[in-house]
């Protein structure tokens, strides 16, 4: 189980929520940062803050050196095969959307089809259903089964010469369901459509080779990596990126300018209009170290051990229902409790200092599939353990007992 | 622990358990539906309003204890009340919810959800059936929190 030595990394979790200790069961929304994140962001304010790649004083150089150095960081961390593959972006919202109307948009046409599945974010629904509006494409759906595991058949079915972009969650972010995204990719590759992962919840939680997934690009968020927020990545194939147009102009993604004519700066330099999150590259980069230190094979060793003991411990409640049940599944549960509604749930259980998720989860479709309007989620992560979800299950209890 | 308990008051949680007003007003002169983005609870209220008076309410969707209960005393309070009073009653419940209003002037039944002040992020579930009944009354369909 966690030594309290990673417990300790983390100064937001040694705090009470009114007489009760903090247990902080929500990281699928946003995960605690550890100390060296924070120092790392505070420091670069404190003593290297400037503008990068224009400057030729000190800060300039210090700060440009930081902001590159991340670059390479996470390209070592997640497999990319060189540091330019990584392009910074606001988070994997904004890497999926730069895909959208960068890669997508001036590509696809009438009669082109887009395929995702059941279970994704609305982050990797909606800007494709945009992309369809502009190109005239449509979007086709793959199913997922009752255990919310995704149905390969469905997918089989789904995928046609027509298919040009499939784009899959690697986690699901509601359930938690982990895609066989390396299988997926293959098959998409196979009707020669381009690939699109939507890393979000994958990259705090295990381990993730880009280059070995044989994606074309693969969405990256810093806040759910230990990282700040503002901050994230897209991972793309380089000849890809470099036959794609910019989607943002301004400084820094040109070479040279005229009124005639731009000339567009390099990859990924071409897709970073304006100045970048350099703090947060910055944090990225402490937290890719962090990971690094940690190791994803401890961190998810950890986690599955603490979804194996939390199914137990929510299985054993009577009313509790968990949603979501496939075999390869990351520390996420997500559940309902009869007579509970969600949302009363959530202030119930916050006022026993447990935090958890309630809601759609941004993920109406799947709700929808599971007949649902809403549900409760606890999301886990390296430092949790399972005194946490021991008080989880206090706290379900005590819930029950009010409203039932 | 106090501060939920004051949440959950049991004349709360026994009006969303067991909702008087749950259903539909058939024929109605008003209808309504509103919707609370941030938990996907969606509600639907009609109104038989005779000159003015509101004469019978109802509601029908799924939503949390206070949002149902809220919309269930709701259809109580508002029985024989007109249009104007109706607003003005929201108006003061509204108050009651958000600011550190006397309860003096609240009836009983809408005075049970003071606690809510102390749960900001509740406020939206208490006053849904309200935003939607006043839509309604309005001449609108459908109604949000957001």
């Amino acid at each position: 189980m966690t030594d309290t030595a990673t417990v300790d990394n983390f100064p937001a979790l040694h705090q009470k929520i009114g007489d009760k200790k903090l247990v902080y069961l929500d990281s699928a929304a946003t995960t605690q940062k550890p100390q060296s994140v924070i120092d790392a962001v505070t420091n670069y304010y404190e003593l290297d803050n400037a503008n990068i790649h224009r400057g030729v004083h000190t800060l300039s150089q210090r700060a440009t050196k930081a902001y590159e150095q991340a670059r390479k960081d996470i390209a070592d961390l997640l497999g990319a095969s060189r540091a330019e593959e990584v392009i910074f972006v606001r988070g994997a919202t904004e890497a999926i959307n730069l895909v959208a109307q960068a890669w997508a948009r001036p590509r696809l046409c009438k009669g082109d089809e887009i395929l995702i599945t059941e279970m994704e974010h609305h982050s990797n629904i909606v800007p494709w259903q945009l992309v369809c509006e502009q190109t005239g494409a449509s979007l086709k759906v793959a199913k997922i089964k009752d255990d919310g595991s995704l149905d390969i058949d469905s997918f089989k079915e789904m995928l046609s010469q027509d298919t040009v972009l499939v784009s899959v969650a690697h986690v699901s972010n509601a359930i938690g369901t982990v895609n066989p995204v390396e299988e997926l990719c293959a098959l998409a590759k196979s009707v020669g459509a381009t690939t699109v992962v939507d890393g979000a919840q994958a990259t705090g939680h295990m381990h993730v080779d880009f280059s070995k997934i044989d994606c074309d690009f693969y969405a990256v968020s810093g806040h759910k990596m230990f990282g700040p927020t503002g901050i994230g990545c897209l991972i793309g194939k380089y000849t890809l990126l470099q036959e794609m147009e910019p989607w943002q102009g301004g400084g820094d993604m040109i070479l040279t300018v005229s009124f005639e004519e731009t000339v567009w700066n390099e990859v990924p330099f071409k897709f970073e209009a304006g100045t970048p999150n350099i703090a947060g590259a910055v944090g990225l980069s402490a937290a890719a170290q962090f990971i690094r230190k940690i190791g994803y094979k401890t961190i998810h060793a950890q986690e599955q051990e603490l979804l194996a003991y939390g199914r137990s411990v929510l299985e054993a409640i009577e009313g509790v229902t968990i949603i979501g049940t496939a075999k390869n599944n990351a520390g996420v549960i997500a559940f309902t409790i009869e007579g509970v509604h969600p949302h009363d749930a959530g202030t119930i259980l916050d006022h026993a200092g447990v935090a958890i998720r309630t809601g759609n989860h941004c993920a109406e479709p799947l709700m929808k599939r599971f007949g649902l309007h809403a549900t409760c989620r606890a999301s886990f992560s390296m430092y949790n353990t399972t005194q946490d979800i021991d008080a989880l299950g206090t706290a379900i209890q005590e819930a029950i007992t009010m409203l039932r | 622990m106090s501060n939920l308990r004051e949440l959950y008051l049991e004349m709360v949680t026994d009006h969303a358990k067991n909702p008087r007003n749950r259903g539909k007003v058939d024929p109605c002169s008003h209808i309504g539906t509103g919707h609370n983005p941030l938990c996907g609870d969606k509600l639907v209220v009609t109104v038989l309003t005779n000159k003015d008076v509101i004469e019978d309410v109802k509601f029908d969707g799924e939503g949390c204890a206070i949002s149902t209960a809220s919309a269930d005393l709701m259809a109580e309070v508002l029985v024989g009340k007109t249009i104007k009073e109706t607003k003005i009653l929201f108006d003061t419940f509204h108050g009651l919810l958000t600011e550190d209003s006397n309860t003096d002037s609240v009836p009983r039944k809408l005075a049970v959800f003071s606690g809510v002040r102390e749960f900001p992020m509740r406020v939206k579930c208490a006053t849904l059936a309200w935003h939607t009944i006043i839509s309604a009354l309005d001449g609108n369909e459908g109604a949000t929190t957001e």
